[in-house]
């Protein structure tokens, strides 16, 4: 059993996401609109920086499906977080072809750089970082990613990861 | 230089804007299909091309598609595998990013031939960018009168849609990518029946992979005969290769099927050969599920023939002492590269990536990552190597989708060929940690047929 | 349609599996079954202790088939020919699947209530090494009651998923599914929150293992020492069929469960009522002792009969004995 914060905070959602939500089903014939499901957990990953009961509560509610097929669905796929991430959400990958390129001194460095363990949050709310399974950019290793847009960040040095911190940082202060 | 036929206009600027790829020639395949072929002459040009999936399993196109069922009244529908995630693929995200009409127009010639009217392009979550860019191009493509109703005036119509994964390799799995599409867990699904009878919400349906639908546009545009002359034998056209690892130029290329080895790895042309000026030691060729071959196994087969890249070349001498094409996921380690540490390292990916719903695959994978883990850290035993293959014999062949298979290929194989470097790990726990094996006698020629033998 | 099993032909109706037509055939060549349920839709082919081999496809196709497969879930063709206990790749594909589900569960089958009548036991008893090649932790789970009746004790799941099943179809909605993927896959309700419906208890029943065990049971005694007996009461609830087989210690109804078939499986589902709730032999209609088969363990010290036989009747020094031997079993 998993344990879950904000059991209780209600979550309503915006006009604006429910019209995206509607526009996500209208993808799938009638009655199929449980198909909506991952992309909207992707919408309310963006909207709230991840997916918690209420939330996951509300869309079954939005999809007349049972909230246990979205925690089942939640849990099964490694990109929606069932708990609070930082802002910013480094996520590099790990596997064979970027770790021979040096994947491994970089997510250390990343460690080291930010002060946290992996999946830990920074006491500023700002960073956290895991490694993650092939993200299909093998030929540009080592290799980051950071949602929500999940933008890329490819041939990775500890110098261009220190100055993409840095942006950050001041993206985020500004 | 050999001729492309899919990364011919790669390097135009704006070819992923709709206008751009109409004036190099685009969306033509779309209007000699709609308007002078009907869907079994596109059928039958697929067929003729000879064209194979370009997904891993490498299954005739035009078959999978002539299986189809087609009961009156019974909606049905194409779903492109854009769920790359093969370590050592990137050709699809390539292609996306660059080429997003490409695909759009092989989607939409495709779903005519299969009579589907609502489509799907299945993108792994990871690719929001090319979800966006894919979007952006279908909307473009849909304002031109390619997409929607009454295609070009012909009364033919179509919905194309981009549907986000969540994140799992398993759902490149083409009934998990189906019960993924329907928004559940990426189980794969117990077979028979096939999708080809009962699919997408029970209804027919054709999985193909990104490139494999991109292969149409050409097959289309020039002829299915055409098509299969380029390549060799039963290895037709051209093939993207993703190629990583210790490449002086990593990246994607096409090529034409049947391009020796070497040069594909050592001309100018493609790879420019090891980076730093190192020595080869080893090959995946086609992804890490695909057995892993040492330096001088890869370059020749084992009676001394130069190795070509195609289906059967690669896969010339079986698990003995070949490979596969797979995915045409090329991964080549240096000298300096620990193939224990690799195999631990793909290991922990398929533990990492099993779905869990059947038994051998669930408990498994993790069992073969810890001993991996064990021997790799200094801490393995002789017994160990043995232990790893029966377990890998164990699952293989015994689990409901191919993951488990391709679990157990890359320990087999890499037990198989470097068995003296695990042993190595064993016999040396503490230099094992600190530096590694090096090459060895992995590039040594091989001996001559002839010699063994007398 | 004809098909051969080891050897023993039978003819069956198209669609039947191979698994169903050797239980039609019956004994030793049955495969055995640890996630398919033949009353439950859908279930089958994830625990793969069932593989059997095809070494004629059809009459038509006579060309073997590449893989093993799931006897649950491969339908037979005419003049099939399949090979279960006659086939060593089959013996060594079991072994294999036995001892991957034995690598995380726990040895803990002296405690365990499902002890006796465990199908994990049967099948680690007669296909498993006595010694185990895995060394390293075990997965555990807290123990974890859903409801107060219900108690799930993941860490001994096979994650065979038929209780998801369950919930799905014999329940009007399901709160509890598989979470997680991969071996980290667990059965849970995610938050805090009870099954608590009608015939949640069911799950009890289909599980092959003792993860999900009846709380009102627990630890109250092991199977081979209770006397089970069929009876049946007219349910108030619609959906329940009210036959069930009530487990005596003594005098006292310790446990209700579903009538199961020689192959574990329940006959007919039933309600919560019936289960939990009704305990005293005056609440049922007893029909008669359940016939127990002699191989399994909970047959040993047991009566045909409801009561001490005819001839225990007439002779004293029989009656003094039984008296004894009662008085015994009880304080036990």
């Amino acid at each position: 059993m998993l344990s879950v914060q904000d059991t209780n905070t209600p979550v309503t959602f915006s006009p604006e996401l429910l019209s995206k939500f509607a526009d996500v089903v209208s993808r799938y014939p009638e009655g199929k609109q449980k198909s909506a499901l991952l992309p909207i957990l992707h919408l309310v990953q963006a909207e709230y920086g991840w997916t918690s009961v209420p939330a996951m509560d509300k869309v079954a509610e939005f999809l007349s499906i049972q909230p246990i097929e979205v925690y089942e669905v939640a849990s099964f796929y490694t990109m929606y977080f069932l708990k609070p991430q930082g802002k910013y959400m480094l996520e590099v990958c790990r596997t064979g072809p970027c770790e021979i390129v040096g994947a491994t001194p970089i997510m250390e460095h990343i460690e080291k750089t930010l002060g946290v363990k992996e999946g830990d949050v920074t006491p500023d709310g700002l960073f956290s970082w895991r490694g993650v399974e092939c993200l299909a950019a093998c030929g540009f290793g080592p290799v980051l990613q950071i949602g929500p847009e999940y933008t890329f960040y490819e041939n990775l040095t500890t110098d261009s990861v220190d100055k993409l911190i840095g942006d950050l940082k001041g993206k985020a202060n500004n | 230089m050999a001729r492309k036929l899919l990364l011919e206009h790669i390097n135009v600027p704006g070819i992923n804007t709709f206008d751009v790829y109409r004036s190099k020639g685009g969306y033509a395949a779309v209007e000699k299909a709609l308007k002078t072929l009907t869907p079994d002459e596109v059928v039958e040009e697929v067929k003729k091309s000879g064209l194979r999936g370009r997904g891993g399993a490498g299954f005739p196109t035009g078959m999978k598609w002539s299986f189809l069922a087609k009961p009156e009244g019974v909606a049905r529908y194409l779903v492109c595998n854009a769920d790359e995630s093969e370590p050592g693929t990137f050709k699809d995200r390539y292609l996306m990013t660059y080429l997003p009409h490409l695909l759009i127009e092989g989607m939409i010639v495709a779903s005519f031939a299969l009579g589907a009217k609502t489509s799907y392009i299945y993108v792994r979550g990871e690719m929001m960018p090319q979800i966006r860019i894919l979007e952006k191009a279908i909307a473009e493509a849909k304002a031109k009168g390619f997409l929607g109703k009454n295609i070009l005036g012909t009364g033919y119509d179509l919905e194309l849609y981009v549907q986000p994964g969540g994140g799992a390799y398993i759902c490149g799995e083409e009934t998990a990518l189906l019960e993924s599409l329907e928004g559940k867990r990426g189980n794969p699904r117990i077979k028979p029946p096939f999708p080809a009878i009962a699919g997408l919400y029970g209804c027919p349906t054709v999985v193909n992979n990104v490139e494999s639908i991109a292969a149409v546009v050409p097959i289309i545009n020039e002829g299915g005969d055409e098509y299969a002359k380029l390549g060799i034998g039963r290895s037709t056209g051209t093939k993207l290769i993703s190629a990583g690892g210790n490449l002086r130029k990593p990246g994607v290329y096409e090529i034409d099927l049947g391009l020796p080895v070497e040069e594909f790895l050592y001309s100018d042309e493609y790879c420019g050969g090891i980076a730093n000026g190192k020595r080869l030691k080893a090959v995946v060729a086609g992804g890490s599920s695909v057995p892993i071959l040492p330096a001088n196994l890869f370059l020749k087969t084992i009676n001394n023939e130069p190795r070509l890249m195609s289906y059967e070349s690669l896969a010339d001498g079986g698990f003995v002492s070949g490979t596969m094409m797979g995915s045409g996921g090329f991964i080549a380690y240096d000298e300096d590269q620990c193939i224990v540490r690799n195999t631990w390292n793909f290991a922990r990916f398929y533990h990492h990536e099993s779905c869990g719903q059947c038994s051998p695959c669930r408990e498994g994978t993790g069992w073969m990552e810890k001993v991996l883990h064990r021997l790799e850290y200094g801490h393995g035993k002789m017994s160990d190597m043995d232990l790893l293959v029966d377990v890998s014999k164990k699952i293989e062949g015994n689990t409901i989708c191919p993951l488990g298979d391709a679990a157990a290929w890359p320990v087999a194989s890499a037990i198989r060929h470097f068995r003296d470097e695990f042993e190595w790990h064993v016999t040396n726990p503490s230099a094992a940690v600190s530096g590694n094996f090096g090459i060895a006698h992995y590039a040594d020629p091989l001996p001559k047929l002839e010699e063994a033998a007398s | 349609m004809k098909v051969t099993i080891d050897g023993f032909p039978i003819e069956v109706e198209a669609g039947t599996t191979i698994l169903n037509a050797a239980r039609m055939i019956g004994g030793d060549i049955v495969p055995p079954a640890m996630c398919y349920y033949s009353k439950l839709e859908g279930t089958g082919g994830k625990c793969r202790t069932c593989l059997v081999q095809v070494t004629k496809g059809s009459e038509k196709d006579p060309r073997p088939m590449p893989k093993l497969v799931a006897s649950c879930r491969t339908t037979v063709m005419d003049g099939m020919e399949v090979k279960n206990i006659t086939s060593p790749e089959v013996i060594e594909a079991r072994k294999g699947v036995v001892e991957m589900l034995l690598i995380n569960h726990p040895l803990d089958c002296p405690v365990c209530d499902q002890a006796g009548e465990c199908h994990l036991q049967d099948l680690g008893y007669e296909h498993g090494a006595a010694k185990t090649r895995y060394e390293f932790d075990r997965r555990t789970f807290e123990k974890i009651d859903i409801g107060d009746k219900i108690q799930l004790h993941m860490t001994r799941c096979i994650l065979c998923y038929r209780c998801v099943f369950v919930a799905d179809q014999i329940t009007d909605h399901r709160i509890h599914g598989i979470l997680n993927r991969g071996d980290h896959s667990e059965i849970s309700t995610y938050i805090q929150k009870a099954v608590d419906n009608d015939f949640s208890g069911n799950v009890i029943d289909v599980c092959p293992v003792g993860a999900l065990t009846d709380k009102t049971f627990r630890f109250k005694n092991r199977v081979w020492f209770t006397k089970p007996v069929e009876a049946h009461r007219e349910c108030e609830n619609p959906k329940c069929c009210g036959k069930v087989t009530l487990w005596y210690k003594g005098e006292d109804v310790i446990r209700v469960t579903a009538r199961k078939d020689e192959y574990g499986e329940a006959e007919e589902f039933i309600c919560n009522t019936c289960r939990f709730d009704k305990k005293k032999t005056s609440d049922w209609v007893i029909e008669g002792p359940r016939k127990v088969s002699h191989k399994s363990v909970i047959s040993s010290n047991h009566y045909d009969t409801l009561h001490p036989l005819p001839v225990v009747k007439t002779n004293p020094v029989l009656i003094e004995a039984n008296k004894e031997q009662f008085e015994r079993e009880t304080r036990l």
